[in-house]
């Protein structure tokens, strides 16, 4: 595994020097005692980094573990095994204290844009909590508040009015002011436009995309939409069961995906042209992937066996480890 | 920091204690005897232990308003001398009380699951401790302290306030904006005081309330029993048990020291009461008797203007064929029981489906797709209906059929599948219970038939160990296998309508697919109909032979889908596939995706001209002129755009760059190939708009 990592990061032209983040085998399971080390992890040993500048997507379905690595990386989860570090220093268990030491360089913007703001309190106190943290004076951070509500396209006045006020495209922008307040260089974006209409969505996917080349800023981009994740990252990490199944770059990946996993997602994400979504059923049709409804596989070996049409008796003993194909690392025996 | 939290709490309590008049009196009553009391030596007539032997047990005189006790003293005085001693040992037990038992919620909804069990567990030891036997114990060993024994009261109190907040504190807990502040650095103290407390304030204000009504009601009790204060000192529960000694020979004196007392309960419960009001409280689950006699009312005005309609011949006579939804005109809104019409949700809204065909109803949240669908089933929300135009099924105008009729559609001839699938699913029944219920009353099937019958309907939404889903839970299986359960429940009373709101929009991809091939295959099979409400063109795409792109609560474009999608002509259209990112390949990706400025109107603030023109690149003077759905020049669609054909013939693109609306186009009406006048189905939408 170790081996794949090199050579995907020497694989990145960006990579040169420190990566921004650097995830590597972490492990998190769920609950505590003898049933909980038995039964399969969250996140089972799972790399990757994000150079400075860089998008890396993190794409899977739901409870593939993607979200949990985001809050791990942010510390809302405890990490049972592997490390994380930011700009080379080690934040695998840093506390409250560590983290206002980061300086709000790593910041988040969460799915939920009506409950990620404090319903009792103004647009301005939510925006200043971060600013106020690290020392600023009360006339500093509101006056700081009002420039970045005005960068993301709301009015200054904003700054005194309540949640309840805006609509969720709107409130989705105040969390994204709200996490990029602090000048940080790395933002985790967890599912950031998935409760969106499509028109706020890309509001909302095109002022990141904006900030980030404004402000030569890293997200790790998590969303279970493929085509969202295709829209900003240079590169995605495919996860199943808490597994890296491929990851490479993002058109390579999406476009060309080895995996059968991968193959399944890309296939099932419908396009709105009749004639080409027509075709993209029939091909998904012929894929011969099983349904997931029923299929929890035992320990050890490939966690998408059961459902893939490719898979032997080696699939079920063996984890296939990460190895190169074409300009992707594709877990698979057989890809 | 938590200043602006607190401003807002008192705004809304204010707000609420003014809007109670019992709560306005109970805090009249309470400041005034708390002032009386405090300023008692100066206007009291007489002290509290002079003693008056020319009127012993007396009844109300001029000297003693409220009359004397059986030492000649002025009941009044004593009142209020003891009141505030009262009044103010009672706040004793509601400080240590409230203040422990929300100190030990918040530490343990933020600190973990180890010490959330640890100080449920002790709660749970001092709740069943006898409270009785304990406060008397106490006065045993170190006598009637009041304050001591107050303060005990409200540990032992505490616990139970503990498991009223938890939950609450909980709740707060999980909440985004916490884990936001996590993100920030701020530590648990700051999070519990910065985000939870101010959450909580409702809650424990309320409670304190209650605990201090209790802790005023224990301490009389144990003055009664004579754990007051020592004796010449007045009490209140002192003077209830004198007066109780009295009850035959001098019945007055129980009275004023009663009614204080209970006075004074009851206003700090009013004021528990109106705090707890919650300020926006949930919608009735059921309509009330007055929102059914609206809506039978509402149902009522369409059938008879239905009628009217027939005689004069103009409209249904065509529609209705078997098996075919013709919806015409239809208009949902909210009912105004004062003034006639309230604000409208949905206008003019026409479309076909034909047996064995899926129609698509495609656009953003509040355009009203979802109302639409709802009120082919008869099932709005209360205090929304359908308020013009006709639903004809199989001969029927459902939107004039009463909901008792309406009874007899519902799941057998028109079935609704909804996004949540959990929410077709009773949590307490097993599938194959709630599966062979619903078949035996929707088909009167005895039991082991209905039973055969639930097994082959979930092999044919595709479940393959159907035996054993049968005996499941809902919240045993997965969300996929939900959904083809609530498929399968819904396809139980051999339906020939499908509803399908979003039903695959909480579903993976991979999920999706499979129940979008499983419709199809259903509709193939079974020659069903389906009206499939969802935001996601690629869904519409896939499943959909005919589609309705809903705008601001009308159709603004509707035809075949691959027409439609391939060449769209109502910039809203256009606007939607632009800002699509499924609509570009990796290697075709757009720096930047095409948006819409604004936001779709509230109902109430749709303009009369094109309800998209405050928003559309393309808009002009014409388009503040109601615009009527005209022949589409793509297709046999209709389109509602004056500049639909001017758009098609320059080949224009919505573009992607943020362009102020209205950015092109001269103000000119379209030129080329005036188009038919309208149909006559738009002439309520011009009169709603006029």
């Amino acid at each position: 595994m170790s081996t794949a990592v090199t050579e995907r990061r020497d694989s990145t032209p960006s990579a040169a020097g420190t990566p921004v983040l650097d995830v590597k085998d972490l492990v998190v399971r769920y609950g505590r005692g003898r049933k909980a080390a038995a039964a399969p992890a969250a996140v089972d040993r799972v790399s990757f980094s994000i150079a400075p500048g860089e998008t890396v997507g993190l794409v899977g379905e739901s409870g593939s573990g993607k979200s949990t690595i985001g809050k791990a990386i942010l510390g809302l989860q405890k990490v049972s095994d592997g490390s994380i570090s930011y700009q080379g220093k080690d934040i695998t268990s840093a506390g409250p204290a560590q983290r206002r030491a980061l300086g709000g360089e790593l910041r988040a913007v969460f799915q939920d844009p009506n409950s990620s703001l404090n319903p009792r309190n103004t647009i301005g106190t939510s925006l200043a909590e971060p600013l106020r943290l690290r020392g600023l004076s009360p006339a500093e951070a509101r006056a700081k508040a009002e420039d970045m509500l005005e960068r993301v396209g709301l009015p200054r006045e904003a700054v005194d009015r309540y949640p309840s006020q805006f609509s969720g495209g709107q409130r989705q922008r105040i969390s994204v002011a709200r996490a990029l307040i602090c000048d940080p260089k790395l933002v985790v974006c967890d599912e950031a436009v998935s409760a969106l209409d499509l028109s706020t969505q890309a509001q909302v996917l095109n002022l990141l995309a904006d900030l980030r080349d404004e402000r030569g800023l890293s997200y790790l981009f998590i969303a279970h939409d493929i085509a969202v994740v295709q829209f900003l990252a240079q590169r995605v990490v495919v996860l199943y069961r808490g597994q890296v199944m491929e990851t490479g770059p993002a058109a390579a990946v999406t476009e060309n995906p080895r995996h059968p996993f991968t193959q399944a997602l890309v296939a099932a994400s419908p396009v709105p042209r009749p004639a080409e979504q027509a075709a993209r059923r029939e091909a998904r049709e012929s894929l011969g992937v099983r349904t997931g409804a029923a299929a929890v596989p035992g320990p050890g070996g490939c966690p998408f066996r059961l459902r893939c049409p490719l898979a032997t008796d080696l699939c079920a003993t063996e984890r296939p480890a990460l190895r190169r194909v074409g300009t992707a690392d594709v877990a698979c025996h057989y890809a | 920091m938590p200043r602006p939290g607190r401003a807002a709490l008192t705004r809304l309590s204010r707000h609420r204690l003014l809007g109670s008049p019992g709560a306005v009196a109970g805090l009249v009553w309470l400041a005034a005897l708390v002032i009386a009391s405090l300023t008692a030596p100066l206007w009291l007539p007489f002290k509290t232990e002079d003693q008056d032997f020319t009127a012993v047990l007396s009844g109300p005189t001029a000297a003693h308003w409220l009359g004397t006790d059986e030492l000649g003293r002025d009941i009044l005085s004593r009142i209020f001398a003891a009141a505030a001693g009262t009044l103010g040992t009672s706040m004793i037990t509601v400080i240590v009380g409230v203040g422990l038992g929300t100190i030990l919620a918040m530490l343990a909804a933020g600190a973990g699951e180890r010490t959330e069990t640890a100080i449920s567990r002790v709660t749970e030891v001092m709740m069943s401790l006898p409270g009785t036997v304990i406060i008397l114990a106490v006065i045993g060993a170190v006598g009637t302290n009041i304050p001591l024994v107050m303060a005990i009261l409200g540990i032992l109190m505490s616990a139970g306030i503990y498991r009223v907040i938890l939950g609450q504190a909980k709740s707060l807990q999980s909440q985004l904006y916490v884990d936001a502040a996590k993100v920030d650095g701020l530590g648990p103290l700051g999070i519990s005081v910065r985000h939870v407390l101010p959450g909580l304030a409702n809650t424990v204000v309320v409670q304190a309330a209650l605990i201090f009504a209790v802790g005023m009601l224990i301490q009389a009790g144990l003055a009664f029993i004579g754990f007051g204060p020592p004796i010449p000192q007045p009490s209140w529960g002192g003077m209830i048990q004198g007066a109780s000694q009295h009850v035959y020979d001098a019945p007055w004196m129980m009275v004023p020291t009663g009614a204080v007392l209970a006075l004074t309960v009851l206003s700090a419960n009013a004021i528990g009461n109106a705090l707890g009001k919650a300020p926006n409280a949930a919608a009735p689950h059921l309509p009330s008797a007055a929102d059914r006699r609206q809506r039978a009312k509402a149902v009522a005005a369409i059938a008879a203007a239905a009628r009217d309609a027939e005689e004069t011949g103009d409209a249904g006579t065509d529609a209705g064929a078997k098996g075919t939804l013709s919806v015409r005109n239809l208009s949902v809104g909210v009912d105004n029981a004062g003034t006639g019409t309230g604000v409208q949700l949905v206008t003019g809204v026409s479309f076909d489906v034909e047996p064995g065909t899926v129609l698509g109803l495609v656009g953003e949240s509040g355009c009203g797709k979802t109302m639409t669908a709802l009120s082919l089933l008869g099932l709005l929300p209360s205090g929304v209906s359908a308020t013009g135009g006709q639903i004809l099924w199989n001969g029927r105008n459902l939107a004039a059929t009463p909901d008792k009729d309406m009874q007899s559609v519902r799941g057998r001839e028109i079935a609704l599948i909804s996004q949540e699938p959990m929410r077709a699913l009773d949590p307490m029944f097993t599938v194959g219970y709630q599966l062979t219920a619903t078949i035996r009353r929707l088909r009167g099937m005895g039991r082991s038939e209905a039973r055969a019958e639930a097994h082959s309907l979930l092999e044919k939404v595709g479940i393959v160990d159907a035996g054993r889903i049968l005996k499941t839970y809902p919240h045993q299986i997965s969300g996929g296998m939900a959904q083809r359960v609530a498929v399968a429940l819904a396809l139980s009373g051999r339906p020939k309508l499908l509803v399908a709101d979003e039903p695959t929009t909480a579903l993976d991809v991979t999920v999706q697919a499979e129940i979008l091939s499983l419709l199809r295959a259903l509709v193939k099979d079974t020659g069903m109909s389906v009206v499939m409400v969802t935001h996601d063109l690629g869904v519409v795409a896939d499943i959909c032979d005919q589609v309705a792109v809903m705008y601001a609560g009308h159709v603004v474009e509707n035809g075949r889908t691959a027409a439609i999608l391939d060449n769209p002509r109502h910039p809203y259209t256009l606007a939607l596939l632009a800002a699509d990112p499924h609509a570009n390949h990796a290697d075709s990706m757009p720096e930047r995706l095409a948006t819409i400025s604004g936001q779709v109107p509230q109902p109430k603030d749709w303009p009369a001209g094109c309800r998209f023109a405050a928003r559309c690149q393309f808009a002009g003077s014409a388009c503040l002129e109601p615009v009527p759905l005209l022949p589409s020049s793509a297709g046999d669609g209709l389109v509602r755009c004056v500049k639909a054909d001017q758009l098609a013939i320059e080949g224009m693109d919505w573009l992607a760059t943020d362009v102020p609306a209205g950015r092109l186009l001269p103000v000119s009406p379209v030129s080329s190939a005036t188009p038919e006048p309208a149909p006559e189905q738009d002439s309520i939408v011009e009169k709603d708009l006029a």
